[in-house]
């Protein structure tokens, strides 16, 4: 905590939006602290989505050359969005066990911080989730090594799209926790609301996998992406306090 | 006046669709595009699949009305938190899905008939399928996550809404199959097919109505009762 006579002299509107960053950033280091004391999200998460590409590798057993480019970008954002999907549900439920969203909310930092200190944390545990599943794709399905080439545009997509999951998953995972069936309603809600981002996010991914990388057309989707992510954060900071309401 | 209303557009609805069959397969002719002189354009002739556009289209119609007023009350909803507007999001959620499922079925039987494939990923399916996957998970929301779903389920509609555009340009851009529009615009429809068109609309939307109504009034009644409830046991009644 600063000392309130520095904060005095900064201009009103300065000290609430160092405010609202300083209170996210409280909030998401409070949850990545629970998480490296346990480790059980990064553990169970992360070998959660290895095990679905392996079982994407068995299941599609004739992946070659000519045809990974159609393949991996899939395998790729399910196993992403399946680790989210479970990810999300458990780092919420984290919350209800202990009954401290209530406490969170009732903090004096805004709702909104509470919400995207949340979508930051997901979002750094889904881009592990990535660290680990792009490389094994590229280990086992022939010719994904060509993933790497390009390296900056993979990372963009990567992240803008890690961005957008968390950033709607947060809202939903949020507002399901006061109603019954919640692990299959977050699914049920999240994915049809999110197909342009896995669509985006494939298409920058097969853009990368053809010979030669159709880098273009990934830039335009990778726009794409960033303008669905900025329409889906406004929406966010909107509805998340009228959603998580006590 | 609401137990006369009902029935009475149910009744207009009905007589209207055994008017829309005869106007439909018997008035229209199959399709001819005239040209500019009367005279008939060879191979310009629609198969006798092209009946179902009168109702598929039609539907298509009163699905987005729906969609829309769903994803406008929500908002409505969120932003006044008058109960009212829940309601009506509601009842034209549960209509949408129905009028969507008959959308995608006309759709896919008329596309088997005319292209010989049940599906196309095509603008207009892949746009109706995405919106009515939304409105599915909004009425499977409202339904089984208990109370405290309404305001939950108001932010799925208004995130659906804000994906709309996205799922659009998604479409127009990732698009590549050629352009199967079969119908064309339904602006440059004439003569007896334009007055059969029209009047299947008008028929639908007495039936939008009449659905609309009927279950918006049921879910105020069920709030009512809900409301009721809650109040007799806060007096110990219960």
């Amino acid at each position: 905590m600063q000392a309130p006579s520095r904060e005095a002299e900064l201009p009103r509107t300065t000290v609430i939006r160092v405010g609202l960053v300083r209170h996210a950033a409280q909030v998401a280091w409070k949850d990545l602290r629970v998480e490296l004391r346990s480790r059980e999200l990064l553990y169970t998460v992360t070998f959660f989505a290895a095990l679905v590409v392996v079982v994407f590798t068995f299941t599609f057993p004739r992946v070659d050359k000519k045809i990974v480019a159609d393949v991996a970008p899939g395998m790729l954002w399910v196993a992403i969005a399946f680790a989210g999907t479970i990810g999300l549900g458990r780092a919420f439920d984290r919350e209800r066990e202990g009954d401290t969203m209530r406490a969170l909310l009732l903090t004096p930092a805004p709702r909104v911080a509470v919400f995207l200190g949340k979508a930051v944390a997901i979002a750094l545990l889904m881009l592990a989730v990535a660290a680990i599943v792009a490389p094994l794709l590229a280990l086992f399905l022939p010719g994904a090594t060509a993933l790497f080439d390009a390296p900056l545009p993979l990372a963009v997509a990567i992240l803008l799209g890690t961005l957008g999951f968390a950033i709607a998953g947060s809202v939903f995972a949020a507002a399901l926790l006061r109603v019954r069936a919640r692990d299959v309603l977050l699914p049920v809600i999240l994915y049809p609301i999110l197909i342009p981002l896995f669509v985006a996010a494939t298409r920058v991914t097969s853009d990368l996998l053809q010979t030669p990388a159709d880098l273009d057309d990934a830039w335009y989707w990778i726009s794409f992406l960033g303008m669905f992510d900025a329409a889906f954060l406004v929406v966010s900071l909107w509805v998340f306090e009228s959603l998580v309401i006590e | 006046m609401k137990r006369y209303v009902i029935p009475a557009l149910t009744v207009i609805a009905a007589v209207g669709f055994v008017f829309t069959l005869w106007e439909v397969f018997v008035e229209t002719p199959v399709q001819v595009t005239l040209g500019d002189r009367g005279q008939i354009l060879v191979g310009q002739s629609l198969f006798f699949n092209q009946k179902i556009f009168y109702y598929h289209v039609a539907n298509a119609f009163m699905l987005f009305a729906a969609v829309g007023t769903t994803g406008f009350c929500s908002i409505a909803y969120l932003k006044t938190r008058n109960a009212k507007w829940d309601d009506v999001a509601l009842a034209a959620g549960e209509i949408a899905v129905m009028f969507g499922l008959v959308v995608l079925v006309t759709g896919s039987i008329w596309a088997k008939a005319a292209w010989d494939l049940w599906w196309v990923w095509e603008k207009r399916l892949t746009m109706s399928l995405l919106l009515w996957l939304t409105l599915v998970g909004y009425v499977l929301v409202r339904r089984f996550a208990g109370a405290g779903s309404e305001r939950l389920a108001a932010g799925l509609a208004v995130f659906g809404t804000v994906a709309v555009p996205f799922i659009y340009v998604m479409v127009s851009q990732g698009d590549h199959h050629p352009q199967a529009g079969a119908s064309g615009n339904v602006a440059t429809l004439s003569g007896q097919m334009k007055i059969s068109f029209w009047f299947s609309v008008l028929t639908f939307l007495f039936w939008f109505l009449a659905l609309i109504i009927s279950r918006v009034s049921s879910a105020r009644a069920e709030r009512r009762v809900r409301e009721l409830h809650e109040r007799a046991m806060d007096a110990g009644v219960l």
